[in-house]
């Protein structure tokens, strides 16, 4: 369209604005969140997430070695060392060698040491002490400096999350509790809807119209109206709260839409492969195992990730039916939410938990978009 | 048991049990009940064929009517009544009448929720809707929409609650005076010149923030419904318009817009769904105060804090009554498509 005469668009560059500005405002939240989960709290608290791409200048206080390790060169007692850890990569412009004047100096300078003896700093932090008399007490001196540092990101909150943190902390259980109830949750309404979409796809028998109508309904139906009688249920035929309960759940709620995506999709096979079966003696449940099935794989891939992205996300299904007194059962979403009650201003721990639990739907999403973009068509487009 | 394997050993149980009955009941059918020999055998073809689409619809109506069709029936009646411990320890179901109706009607909560899903009602699938409408249109027209459109669309796989973390960073505010690290206070006091704002809780401004965080999760899926639709708009009725001389903003608002509002009431509807549900957001990142409260977690709030189930499953019935026009034209549409 763009190529018709007199088209030839003039706003071409107004649109990739912008689309640039769009994706910039939809990506910049989450984007924050990641970068956060890889600074540690002290940079959190003191900077925005948005800063710690550049060099940033900093206000540090540092120490230099101790007495103990003076040397003696010339005639000279002397300390010799790095004020910053190996590896660090920072730039002094100015120093001081006290807390009211931290920036008496610039990087090379000599400063007479209050105690007698002289310090130079370099800009790379090296430093070197000298004395006539020997260097005293147990500690080196305080050396105030303001470094530009180059921007610094770290695993440890990761390591912390997953591998070190305490029981509050630590997300791998409810990891794999999460990962437990999606996988049954996920395949057992596939199976169970794709029988059942065959039957109202391709088989006859009175009242089928009124079946589909009553699955539509069902589609919109509240989760929140099956909450209450659901439990007392569970509760009363002894399933209680646990595992297999959620599964229940999970699958029942997820029946309306596995069966009414499957057999939109099924309608549109052609009715010829199954005719020609049916004439060539197959029987129904051949048909649907050796034909519809296979055919009917895009449709059961969106599926599948619809109910993995809902399961896995799921907060208030697990809340109702899984999680009891103990805490044991805990999902890393209802975690999450205890994370915000008790360690609001943690930002390390939340941003580096919440996205441990967003990482694998994430995943899902770019591997798969194919098909949950198809799904959402069939879904909620006639 | 370990629960990982308790999960494979229901996956097994789960899929194996689906299948073996599937199996077993169509031989059983096929072999034993209605044999397709002997002097019946027309006569059994037939009453197999009839019974067979049972078989197979059985455990989704089976799951269906326990899990959805019959919650609504028992959350009728129990918002009908009330729940008493007897003096022996029992708990018996009291019918009351609507007084469970009156005593939600006569709390300022109840109000405040219902007041806000409404707002929540309007806003959101506008917004979604209309900034869907606007990024299908732009990335249909670009060499890396594609790319544009996965990122627009990728707040859709994330949780509510990761996305309530993640929009609580934005909104979060220091002290003034100290570096702001919430994205929002820090341009609003870089413009402003004014002091950091708790946005989550200043009443009324703050349920717009929470409607944000769903508005951002909900045009990506608003984006890809549209995106198809425009494309399936006929070359010609575009090409017409050209050539009759009408600019870019004529041919979308005049051209395709009244081609696509099919889709775009779908689309509306869908999301206004999701909207009458929303639990989760409000749940993490206010839990109803400062004015914040929607009917999903109220409702929540009467059932499992104040252990009221008869307020509770009225409040739960207001949102039915409130979903329920979508659900007869759903049907509706359903029934006109198959004829």
């Amino acid at each position: 369209m763009d190529n018709i005469a007199g088209t030839k668009s003039s706003l071409t560059w107004a649109v990739h604005l912008s689309v640039v500005a769009l994706v910039a405002l939809w990506l910049f939240p989450t984007v924050g969140l990641l970068v956060s989960s890889f600074r540690t709290a002290d940079q959190i608290a003191t900077s925005g997430w948005w800063k710690s791409m550049f060099p940033s200048e900093q206000n540090l206080t540092l120490r230099t070695d101790a007495p103990e390790t003076q040397a003696q060169i010339d005639g000279l007692y002397v300390i010799e060392g790095k004020l910053f850890e190996e590896g660090k990569d920072a730039t002094i412009s100015v120093w001081g060698i006290s807390s009211r004047a931290i920036a008496d100096f610039n990087a090379g300078d000599t400063a007479e040491l209050r105690k007698g003896g002289t310090v130079t700093v370099q800009a790379d932090g090296s430093y070197r002490m000298e004395n006539a008399e020997p260097f005293e007490g147990s500690r080196g001196s305080r050396i105030f400096v303001t470094a530009e540092t180059p921007p610094e990101f770290t695993w440890a909150n990761y390591k912390n999350v997953l591998i070190t943190g305490d029981a509050t902390d630590n997300m791998t259980k409810a990891f794999f509790n999460t990962l437990t109830v999606t996988i049954p949750a996920t395949i057992i309404p596939i199976l169970i809807a794709a029988f059942a979409a065959y039957a109202l796809a391709w088989m006859d028998f009175p009242g089928r119209a009124l079946l589909i109508a009553f699955i539509v309904a069902l589609l919109v139906v509240p989760l929140q109206l099956a909450l209450i009688p659901l439990l007392r249920l569970h509760l009363g035929i002894g399933i209680g709260k646990g595992y297999l309960g959620v599964w229940l759940a999970h699958t029942g709620f997820g029946l309306p839409l596995a069966i009414y995506l499957l057999r939109n999709y099924m309608v549109g096979l052609p009715r010829d492969i199954i005719e020609n079966a049916r004439v060539d003696g197959a029987t129904e449940f051949q048909i649907f195992t050796k034909i519809i099935l296979p055919l009917s794989f895009p449709a059961l891939a969106s599926f599948a990730i619809f109910q993995f992205l809902w399961t896995w996300n799921d907060l208030l299904v697990s809340l109702v039916f899984l999680i009891d007194a103990t805490g044991e059962t805990t999902v890393m979403t209802k975690q999450i939410v205890e994370l915000l009650g008790t360690r609001g201003g943690n930002w390390e721990i939340l941003a580096t938990s919440a996205f441990v639990s967003i990482s694998v739907p994430l995943l899902v999403f770019f591997a798969m978009q194919k098909y949950l973009v198809r799904g959402l068509l069939a879904g909620s487009v006639k | 048991m370990h629960p990982a394997l308790l999960g494979l050993v229901t996956i097994i149980m789960g899929v194996g049990g689906c299948v073996g009955y599937f199996w077993l009941s169509n031989i059983a059918l096929d072999n034993f009940i209605y044999p397709p020999r002997g002097p019946n055998a027309g006569r059994n073809i037939n009453r197999a064929n009839i019974v067979r689409p049972w078989l197979f619809l059985f455990p989704a109506l089976f799951a269906l009517s326990v899990y959805l069709a019959y919650p609504v029936v028992e959350t009728i009646r129990l918002s009908l009544t009330e729940r008493v411990t007897q003096s022996d320890g029992s708990t018996t179901y009291d019918f009351v009448g609507f007084a469970n109706y009156a005593q939600m009607m006569a709390e300022d909560k109840f109000w405040e929720a219902l007041g806000n899903n409404m707002m929540w009602l309007i806003v959101v699938p506008a917004l979604s809707t209309a900034f869907g409408l606007l990024a299908a249109q732009l990335t249909d027209r670009i060499g890396w929409g594609s790319i544009a459109k996965s990122l627009i669309f990728m707040p859709m796989a994330i949780s509510f609650v990761g996305a309530a973390v993640i929009w609580k960073l934005v909104y979060d505010a220091r002290p003034p005076g100290t570096e702001q690290i919430g994205i929002l206070n820090a341009i609003y006091v870089w413009f402003s010149g004014n002091e950091p704002q708790q946005w989550l809780t200043v009443p009324f401004w703050n349920s717009f923030m929470l409607m944000i965080v769903l508005v951002w999760i909900q045009t990506g899926f608003a984006m890809v419904i549209l995106s198809a639709a425009l494309r399936g708009i006929p070359e010609e009725t575009v090409e017409a318009a050209i050539v009759d001389g009408a600019n870019p903003f004529q041919i979308f608002f005049k051209i395709k817009i009244p081609q696509i509002m099919g889709t775009i009431v779908v689309v509306w509807t869908t999301i206004t769904i999701v909207v009458l549900k929303v639990f989760d957001i409000v749940f993490a990142m206010t839990n109803g105060q400062w004015e914040t409260q929607v009917l999903a977690n109220y409702m929540y709030d009467k059932l499992f804090r104040a252990n009221d189930w008869g307020v509770g499953s009225a409040a739960a019935m207001v949102i039915m009554l409130l979903v329920t026009p979508i659900l007869v034209w759903n049907v509706y549409n359903a029934r006109k498509e198959m004829k």
